[in-house]
């Protein structure tokens, strides 16, 4: 079979599109319901910590280094350090750890 | 005011986006996609799982089918993200704004569009959707043209910086508030669970959120609905 690729990122681009437009779309007003009003409150904790766990253990090039770069995170943001420091900072440790113990 | 504040919370996404669309367009290299092309397909699905398996089945010709399904079960976490920015966005601006804020709902702005206080303006999406989509397209094109420019350290320094906003957005909220310090340890272990357990490890990781999400933020939300105070304070 003879495929076009622009076919093909046409059908990517279009079905994730729709699927973060309609809801954006179609959920116009303040939602009422208490229990789902609750339920889109707590989504993104949820998303966020599965995302991040323990996928950032295997994020870098060892687990030492990730280990400290999730702590230096977690202590960072914990003081309620900015996002773009608690990021930098985690990137930099991991950075560091990497070029002292020579693996990466 | 809220533009610069979006510029400035996308730097770090636009960084970690960089490592990952650099390997994203290596990959193209090595499947025979143009540059154009590469950068096209980072410029319009602006997504990382989604792209890496479009990819794979450009690349062993699968049918168009076969890509609008797999997109749709890889990205139907951003259907959920969608609902929730829905209740977070002023609802005095303007409709034709979500338009154009619906494309840049990725994890990453998601993650810290909800990080901020109040409602959400659309200039706060659309700086941090420049920032990082520039990020993601040049990174993209860098890996595609260079083949290497990027030290290996480099990158493995920076693969951290995305996972480092998430949790500089969740774990303030979860200092002051015992559940939702209890609902991120418990969707961590949960995911730590799926991501080892026999059978459990099987399912994608675009799935294992979706089920996470609906399971725990239920749970939630059935054993501890939040009052309009405490919602319109904490968010």
């Amino acid at each position: 079979m003879n495929h076009n690729i622009y076919i093909y990122i046409l059908v990517m681009a279009g079905v994730t599109y729709l699927i973060r437009l309609l809801p954006l779309t179609l959920i116009r007003k303040e939602i009422k319901s208490p229990f789902i009003k609750s339920f889109l409150y707590y989504v993104p904790y949820v998303t966020l910590a599965v995302m991040t766990f323990p996928a950032i253990l295997t994020a870098t090039a060892n687990i030492w280094s990730a280990l400290v770069g999730f702590g230096v995170a977690l202590i960072l943001a914990y003081h309620r350090k900015s996002l773009i420091t608690v990021s930098m900072l985690a990137c930099v440790s991991v950075f560091l750890v990497e070029l002292i113990t020579g693996i990466g | 005011m809220n533009f610069a504040a979006g510029i400035r919370d996308g730097i770090p996404i636009c960084l970690g986006y960089i490592a990952v669309s650099f390997t994203f367009g290596i990959m193209c290299k090595n499947a025979g996609i143009s540059t154009w092309q590469a950068v096209l397909i980072s410029a319009s699905n602006l997504t990382s799982a989604g792209q890496f398996a479009g990819l794979s089945l450009i690349a062993s010709a699968a049918s168009y089918v076969e890509m609008a399904f797999t997109q749709f079960i890889i990205n139907l976490r951003y259907c959920l993200m969608s609902c929730a920015l829905s209740q977070k966005l002023d609802t005095k601006s303007p409709f034709f704004h979500r338009f154009f804020i619906s494309y840049g709902v990725t994890d990453e702005i998601f993650g810290v569009s909800i990080g901020r206080s109040g409602k959400l303006s659309p200039w706060y999406s659309y700086g941090c959707i420049l920032v990082s989509a520039f990020g993601w397209v040049f990174g993209t094109f860098l890996g595609i043209v260079s083949g290497n420019v990027l030290p290996a350290r480099a990158i493995s320094a920076l693969s951290v910086a995305l996972y480092g906003m998430f949790i500089a957005v969740i774990v303030p909220p979860a200092r002051v508030n015992k559940i939702i310090a209890g609902i991120v340890i418990i969707s961590m272990v949960c995911s730590l669970i799926f991501q080892y357990a026999p059978l459990l490890s099987r399912i994608s990781s675009g799935f294992r959120i979706i089920i996470l999400t609906i399971l725990i933020a239920g749970a939630a939300a059935y054993f501890f609905p939040v009052k309009d105070k405490e919602d319109s304070n904490e968010s």
